[in-house]
């Protein structure tokens, strides 16, 4: 016996040139609720699907009540005790309850001495831990917060002495959080081991004993949570970087270009997404919207781009209304002025078998100028490409080639380079230099401030702070859907970083 | 009385022409709620069928039949989840090419073999499945309504014939009160959840596709050893896609199954009764319609004017872990 | 992101690939040949020798390939939108009735080149009619337009059946079948063409139609890279969310794209109808709509690699013939095999050779590079 439910000795995990675990050493006591924290990316993600055995470290021990066990598949997890709740529920939607947790752990060929058994089981689950549910109900039916229950009954019926939840609150509203955060201090009482992902310092004061920070791949620190503080673990997370210089002057904002009232959003299970957002974007000015990964930016972004629907509010582009909760055109608000560099260049902003010049025109291939009466003039299109490809740099200088045999940094120069070369008044830009070599970097933050320059409003999304810090002449916080605060790009890395996890500071107004 | 008479004719042959039907569309079920689909339905009903005659043609045996008919088809379904499961290809290409392959390969090999333009020799009567009557069924006959119903109706069909309606309790049972089909029909909807929960993928979707082998060998078995002394080339004749179509129609449920592939039965009974005979009421219907009925029944249904066919969800997506 | 098949060279994805297929797919017919008895060797020359030995032959393997364009082209377009049409078989059916009615209407007051054109347009019209309702059902209901095009082939195949018995058949005639045109709906045969290289057509019914087969296959390739909408569907078949982006609509593309792919399976129709048979009979198509999908397969979605899977067709069917005649356990239907096997190496099994061809080519490229590099030192 061991007082540790679980160490991880020298975890190493590389996906190709991708270093996603690093040298990771943890140790996490038996009946803690043991927080791991970090940025998106971080590689916490990577670590819990190793202790899963849903991938197999390059190298490293596991030891999981003080036994050395090799975790070759899901199964062995299973059987060392470990129960994952996934941030994306691994449920099957037109199943019951009962089904759901049964499946992979019935005890006979035959359902139905499993399933009264299951039933007895689950009765006794229930009640030691609070957890009620309807055994017959199907899971389709059920809100979101009730699945994630069926998830954690799910585990215990299978006896799991360690749970891991992966982002659990990313999917719930603030009063299911509350109930979660209840019965995992339940699984505690019970003598079980909690290990908790999150990138919500919130969460972590909340609940845990101890806690984790990765960093870059690295386990960087490890504090007992009542002797931490949330500037302390917001510093620890995001780390003392080389501070991002970006030459640029002083804005001259101009008159207001994009301008949102109460602009809400819901995702495809309903769920709300952006919360009653307003801003106002003015032309030569940027704005950036700094967030952890998943809190409404993106659909925020799609939203503005006319990619997603909105379900209330308004938007009005150079003054004039756009049907932002009606039928969508992006076509139509291209003509209109607003140019959209999307978050995700491979499959939304490129189309990676085309050639380069092919990806040079899209969204913008019902112009005149690149029609030559029915047909396209290909020599055209060629020839302004390789003007953009002169003007912005992009190797190899070949206009024809296959847009996936461009690196990262120059498959986004052709995404910037198609949308910043129409004179937009907007532009709005999803994490510009996601994916992209150090020296592509440099490269179009320059042209982003020389957007700006010339009279162009800017709206940025980035999950990168310094990227937001060094670019913006604004700064909003968004946090589960909605702006928590505006604060200028001198503010601390500190206090954005509280805002970033949802610790409300003091509201200060920018101006 | 003539009526009821003629009533009691239309269903028998409508039983006949559904068995077929029935464990074609019942071993679809069982693949393409694994989320394999399958077009090749029709392709394994022929080898088996091939396979069952020109076998039990050689060794004189009806069971040695039946057992190559299993064998060949369980081997094609082999074909189709090796690639569609294994290789992750498209699995309606697979299914089309199957469906070639056997189109052409049980002409090629009974005229090789047998030389009688593409038949295998037809069969003695130990070498074929020959009717049960059910207990009493001539003492009875003349028991006014019952007695033709159970004289006619129901006794006197071959062996395959009861395993037919047999199979759908029992395909019910696999897939709704066993462990097997509790996991076969989770795979189909949420491969991730049977992973996660610490099952194979992969044998999970090879043993249903092997299960769909078995059965759709018993329908070509039936087609050459019951409903017809030998194989005749392209003896299916689109009964893989009506019974395609029937799966579909049935919502992917098993006792719905039954009742389509009745249904559609009814309709192809019903067609060849009325050749030339006006019908009741409508007068003269083309016999064209009733054989086009089931296909545009389906494409209604699928059009979702009349309910909601909604296929399970991983149908047709080869799994691959994330990222 | 890392995509282990974006490495391959044009000449390997598009050259060696389709050929290791097409040789594993006619060594597997090989193994059926032995099977039966015969010797594969001795099939394969006559297959090639009854394609090709004769111009006669010739003109067999080239009105086949006329008939294999048109439906390989049918499914190519719909495969560039991210569409299996399956329904070709019953698009060219049903765009027999176009052809048949412009013959049936015009052949003896008009000469055939004002017919042609009247039925062409009919071809393309009852095609795409035809194309359009699965269409519309896969945009509009999200019915599954395989399913939706495989119940269009039965459904189809009954109705030329009545059309055929009841509606389009002269009166006192037994046959399920048109009359025969008179001189305005009979194609002329491309004689001089093979006569240019020293050929005799002999009975040969290669026609005209193998011309507009050519000029279809420079369409669609103008249609696919040389036009918006050409590039809407690329668009859309390689990426939704880059359509989604670019405001391409997909359930019009999808209608649009559709309604073109039914109306090149429907212009199948003018080859046997008007350039062979001279009336409309029943399944006149003959499986010639699957065998687009193996073209279309084989040649990689490419109007340029479908003229040559076409004619490999085209020689498949006549020299098929030729083999069942010298070899009467070989039947025709020994090309079904080839085109099930072609379908299944070239489609489903894709994959299977590519990791083996990339490392092998990889290590080739490796060993050259390094005896390059001995040299220069």
């Amino acid at each position: 016996m061991s007082d540790l439910a679980i160490e991880l000795r020298g975890i190493d995990k590389s996906f190709g040139l991708v270093h996603a675990n690093r040298d990771i050493n943890l140790k996490v006591r038996k009946g803690s609720i043991h927080g791991i924290i970090g940025e998106n990316g971080a590689g916490k993600s990577t670590l819990m699907s190793i202790l899963y055995g849903f991938y197999q470290a390059d190298r490293g021990e596991i030891i999981v009540d003080g036994k050395p066990v090799a975790i070759r598949d899901t199964n062995a997890a299973i059987a060392a005790g470990i129960g994952m709740v996934h941030q994306h529920f691994m449920l099957v939607e037109n199943f019951s309850v009962l089904e759901n947790i049964m499946l992979g752990a019935e005890e006979s060929q035959i359902l139905n001495s499993s399933i009264s058994k299951a039933r007895i089981e689950l009765k006794r689950l229930e009640s030691e831990y609070g957890l009620e549910v309807d055994p017959d109900a199907l899971i389709e039916e059920l809100p979101v917060g009730i699945q994630q229950r069926v998830e954690i009954l799910k585990a215990l019926y299978r006896k799991a002495d360690i749970l891991i939840l992966d982002e659990p609150t990313g999917v719930l509203t603030p009063a299911e959080a509350d109930h979660l955060f209840r019965i995992l201090a339940q699984l505690k009482a019970e003598g079980k081991t909690v290990l908790l992902i999150t990138h919500k310092l919130r969460e972590i004061m909340a609940i845990t004993d101890e806690v984790s920070v990765m960093r870059r791949g690295e386990m960087v620190a490890t504090r007992q949570t009542s002797q931490t503080s949330v500037e302390e673990l917001a510093e620890l997370m995001v780390g003392r970087r080389v501070l991002l210089r970006v030459e640029k002057g002083e804005a001259k904002p101009g008159a207001t270009r994009l301008s949102l009232r109460n602009l809400t959003v819901k995702d495809g299970r309903g769920v709300t997404m952006v919360d009653t957002v307003s801003l106002d974007l003015k032309a030569g000015e940027i704005v950036g919207i700094a967030g952890v990964a998943g809190n409404g930016q993106s659909e925020l972004l799609e939203a503005i781009a006319g990619m997603r629907r909105a379900v209330s509010g308004t938007m009005t582009l150079n003054g004039k209304p756009v049907e932002v909760t009606g039928t969508l055109d992006p076509a139509e608000l291209r003509r209109r002025g607003l140019a959209h560099v999307p978050e995700d260049r491979h499959h939304v902003g490129l189309v990676l078998k085309f050639e380069e010049s092919e990806n040079a025109i899209l969204g913008y291939h019902n112009n005149p100028k690149y029609r030559n009466g029915v047909l396209l003039n290909v020599d055209a299109i060629r020839a302004e490409a390789e003007e953009k490809i002169a003007r912005y740099d992009i190797r190899p200088p070949n206009p024809r080639l296959k847009t996936a045999n461009f690196s990262g940094g120059n498959q986004q120069k052709i995404v910037l380079a198609r949308e910043m070369e129409r004179g937009p008044d907007v532009l709005i830009i999803g994490q510009p230099t996601r994916g992209v070599d150090v020296g592509a970097i440099e490269f179009i933050h320059k042209r982003i401030i020389e957007m700006r320059d010339q009279g162009v409003a800017v709206l940025l999304v980035s999950v990168e702070l310094d990227e937001i810090r060094a670019l913006s002449d604004r700064i909003l916080v968004m946090f589960a859907g909605r702006v928590v605060g505006e604060r200028l790009p001198d503010a601390s890395e500190g206090e954005l970083g509280l805002l970033m996890a949802g610790v409300e500071g003091p509201k200060e107004a920018a101006e | 009385m003539d009526l009821f008479h003629t009533l009691v004719v239309l269903l028998e042959s409508t039983i006949r022409v559904s068995v077929p039907l029935i464990f074609a569309a019942l071993a679809g079920l069982f693949t393409e709620r694994a989320g394999v689909f399958d077009i090749g339905l029709e392709g394994k009903m022929l080898g088996g069928a091939f396979a069952a005659g020109a076998v039990a043609a050689v060794t004189g045996s009806v069971w040695m039949g039946l057992l190559a008919a299993i064998l060949i088809s369980v081997l094609l379904s082999l074909v189709h989840g090796y690639a569609s499961i294994t290789q992750r290809g498209s699995q309606i290409v697979s299914g089309v090419a199957i469906n070639f392959i056997v189109a052409g390969s049980t002409v090629i090999l009974g005229e090789a073999w047998f030389r009688q333009g593409g038949r295998t020799p037809a069969l003695a009567d130990g070498a074929r499945f020959s009717t049960i009557d059910l207990p009493f069924a001539d003492s009875v006959r003349d028991v006014p309504i019952l007695g033709p119903i159970y004289a006619d109706l129901l006794s006197g069909h071959f062996l395959l014939t009861y395993l037919a309606f047999a199979m759908v309790p029992i395909s019910w049972w696999v897939l709704y009160r066993t462990r097997f089909g509790l996991r076969l029909r989770a795979v189909g909807e949420n491969p991730g959840a049977v992973d996660t929960a610490g099952i194979s993928v992969i044998w999970l979707r090879y043993r249903a596709v092997i299960c769909c082998g078995i059965l759709c060998g018993f329908a070509g078995a039936y087609l050459s050893l019951a409903m017809t002394a030998g194989f005749v080339k392209g003896m299916t004749a689109g009964k893989g896609y009506i019974a395609l179509a029937a799966l579909i129609f049935a919502k992917w449920r098993p006792v719905n199954i039954m009742l389509a592939c009745l249904l559609f039965g009814f309709l192809d009974a019903l067609a060849i009764r009325l050749q030339g005979n006006p019908l009741p009421l409508i007068g003269q219907v083309p016999v064209q319609l009733m054989q086009a009925l089931p296909y545009i029944l389906t494409v209604i249904l699928l059009a979702g004017f009349i309910g909601k066919a909604i296929p399970p969800k991983a149908g047709g997506i080869p799994y691959v872990k994330e990222r | 992101m890392s995509n282990p098949y974006a490495k391959l060279p044009n000449w390997a994805e598009y050259g060696l690939i389709p050929l290791v297929n097409l040789i594993v797919a006619f060594f597997v017919a090989g193994l059926v040949v032995l099977l039966v008895g015969e010797n594969p060797l001795e099939a394969a020359y006559h297959l090639v020798n009854g394609a090709f030995g004769r111009g006669e032959y010739i003109g067999f393997t080239l009105y086949y390939a006329t008939t294999f364009i048109f439906t390989g082209l049918a499914v190519a377009v719909a495969f560039h939108a991210g569409l299996f049409n399956i329904g070709g078989e019953g698009q060219a059916y049903i765009g027999g009735i176009g052809v048949a009615l412009a013959c049936l209407y015009f052949d003896q007051t008009l000469p055939w080149f004002v017919v042609f054109p009247i039925a062409l347009v009919g071809s393309i019209a009852f095609g795409a009619a035809w194309a359009f309702l699965p269409g519309w059902l896969q945009a509009k209901r999200g019915s599954h337009i395989v399913i939706t095009t495989i119940m269009f082939n039965f459904i189809a195949s009954s109705l030329m059946v009545y059309l055929l018995t009841r509606v389009l058949k002269p009166l006192g005639s037994m046959a399920p079948q048109t009359r025969t045109f008179a001189e305005g709906g009979q194609l002329p045969k491309l004689d001089w063409l093979l006569g240019i290289f020293g050929l005799n057509i002999g009975n040969a019914p290669f026609n005209v139609s193998f011309l507009l087969a050519l000029v279809a296959a420079f369409g669609v390739w103008v249609l696919i890279w040389r036009t918006k909408l050409g590039y809407e569907m690329r668009v859309m078949g390689h990426s939704p969310g880059a359509a989604r982006y670019a405001g391409i609509s997909e359930s019009r593309i999808t209608i649009i794209a559709m309604m073109i792919s039914g109306g090149l399976a429907g212009m199948m129709a003018l080859n046997p109808i008007m350039g062979e048979q001279f009336r409309m009979q029943l399944d006149f198509v003959q499986g010639a709509g699957f065998v687009g999908i193996a073209v279309a397969l084989m040649g990689r979605s490419h109007p340029f690699g479908i003229i040559p899977a076409s004619i490999l067709f085209g020689m498949l069917y006549q020299g098929g013939a030729e083999i069942a005649f010298e070899m009467p356990t070989i039947s025709r239907d020994m090309i079904v095999i080839i085109q099930g096997l072609v379908i299944l190496f070239a489609g489903a099994l894709e994959n299977m050779f590519r990791p083996a061809i990339t490392a092998a080519l990889a290590g080739f490229a490796g060993r050259r590079a390094a005896v390059t590099q001995s040299k220069g030192a």
